[in-house]
């Protein structure tokens, strides 16, 4: 179960999402994606350690074809850190939460 | 205080959690980064004694872990960033907390390995991928390459025409690695196609940012050969994840954990079992035999320990 401060990112508001303001997290995943399982709950974590500071969202990659084509993503669990509306940075793979949170503060006062 | 912690949650590390839990130890099992191991990124699993019609890679790991949790076992989700067998009690401590153990159980297996490319690192996620399961969906109607002449490889190259159009299987040697049934199913399959004796020399298009072709070597000729293809899965073997361990326990050269007398370290007091110890048999089965040992030489340790001694004065 996603936590609710975890956004559904969708094609539609992929831009208005990104372009938000504050930096965006956006986890991409799939039903059918075991990592992508085993992420969520740090992701979740990740939105309530940053909650007000980065926009937290998980965009499937089965029903969001056109931004996962748009970032050449082939290979999930993908993680793409917005800031300004531009890759700051990705982290492809599993990763655990210390180092995903080091790759986040770089670019979070 | 824990009689016995277990790092990892693949079949090695599942199975000591059973056998110690119903030794009734009371096992913490910290199932890592990748829980539930190798096994969680297959398909049809058809040598697991037991199910005639194969099982599940996912599904027999939820199997195997509902089945230690009902014994007893605590299963954490968690990361080992440290850990220190050099004192005792033995400390093992995760980015959240820190535990203090009598026995530990090396359960961390093998993660895949990668060519060593700079162009496979940067295309990673982008067409370059370790995990067919993962990642095959993305290839639909596509050429793509699978690197390895191992079972994994021939395995990943038949899962992939389901997607692909062309799988182009590349190995650097003339004969393949894999058992003969995975290579009769490989060598049947119209979809897939051989380059052997082959290298792998870059992985274009790092500019574009996602695969276009490789550049083969043949290691015979040294000919260059470049291949259109969309996507690149690397199946070139496993490596031990043993890091954490360090110089605290001997590893052979390659970094598998070296067991004597069955599953014993030469930290006396710790196992290992399961694919951080084997880089000869790596089956499912194998690990849960070893996994078995394992608790079963923990709980023959605990029992020789002198329990109204202070930790610091055990000598084993």
């Amino acid at each position: 179960m996603a936590s609710e401060k975890v956004q559904t990112i969708t094609d539609a508001n992929f831009d208005t999402t990104i372009n938000g303001g504050k930096p965006v997290l956006v986890d991409f995943w799939a039903e059918w994606c075991g990592p992508c399982k085993r992420l969520a709950p740090t992701v979740d974590e990740l939105a309530t350690d940053y909650d007000g500071k980065v926009v937290v969202g998980k965009l499937n990659v089965d029903d969001n074809p056109n931004t996962a084509f748009k970032f050449s993503i082939r290979g999930i669990p993908t993680l793409l850190l917005f800031k300004g509306g531009q890759v700051v940075e990705q982290v492809v793979g599993l990763a655990d939460k210390d180092s995903l949170k080091k790759v986040i503060d770089k670019h979070v006062a | 205080m824990r009689n016995v912690i277990i790092i990892g949650s693949g079949p090695a590390g599942l199975t000591a959690a059973l056998y110690s839990a119903r030794a009734n130890l009371k096992p913490l099992v910290i199932e890592g980064l990748e829980a539930g191991g190798q096994l969680m990124l297959t398909t049809l699993v058809e040598n697991f004694p037991g199910h005639r019609d194969g099982i599940m890679g996912p599904e027999l790991m939820a199997e195997m872990r509902a089945q230690a949790e009902h014994f007893g076992a605590e299963i954490i989700r968690g990361h080992v960033t440290s850990v220190d067998l050099l004192a005792r009690p033995y400390t093992v401590k995760t980015s959240e907390a820190e535990y203090q153990c009598r026995t530990l159980i090396v359960a961390t297996g093998a993660s895949a390995r990668l060519l060593g490319l700079p162009s496979e690192r940067a295309l990673l996620g982008h067409g370059v991928s370790t995990c067919a399961t993962c990642d095959g969906y993305f290839f639909r109607g596509k050429p793509i390459a699978v690197v390895g002449g191992g079972d994994s490889a021939m395995e990943e190259a038949v899962f992939l025409t389901r997607f692909a159009s062309h799988v182009t299987v590349v190995h650097r040697r003339d004969t393949l690695r894999a058992s003969k049934i995975m290579q009769d199913k490989a060598l049947a399959n119209e979809k897939i196609s051989f380059e052997w004796n082959a290298d792998v020399e870059e992985i274009r298009d790092t500019g574009k940012g996602e695969v276009t072709s490789m550049v083969l070597r043949n290691n015979r000729t040294n000919e260059l050969k470049e291949i259109p293809v969309d996507g690149v899965f690397v199946a070139i073997g496993h490596t031990p994840n043993t890091k954490l361990f360090q110089g605290q326990i001997d590893m052979d050269p390659n970094g598998y954990v070296v067991t004597h007398a069955g599953t014993r370290t030469s930290m006396p007091g710790v196992f290992a079992c399961g694919d951080v110890q084997d880089h000869v048999y790596r089956q499912a089965i194998t690990a849960a035999g070893s996994g078995c040992m394992a608790a079963i030489d923990a709980e023959k340790y605990l029992e020789g320990l002198p329990q109204h001694l202070g930790e610091a004065q055990v000598t084993a």
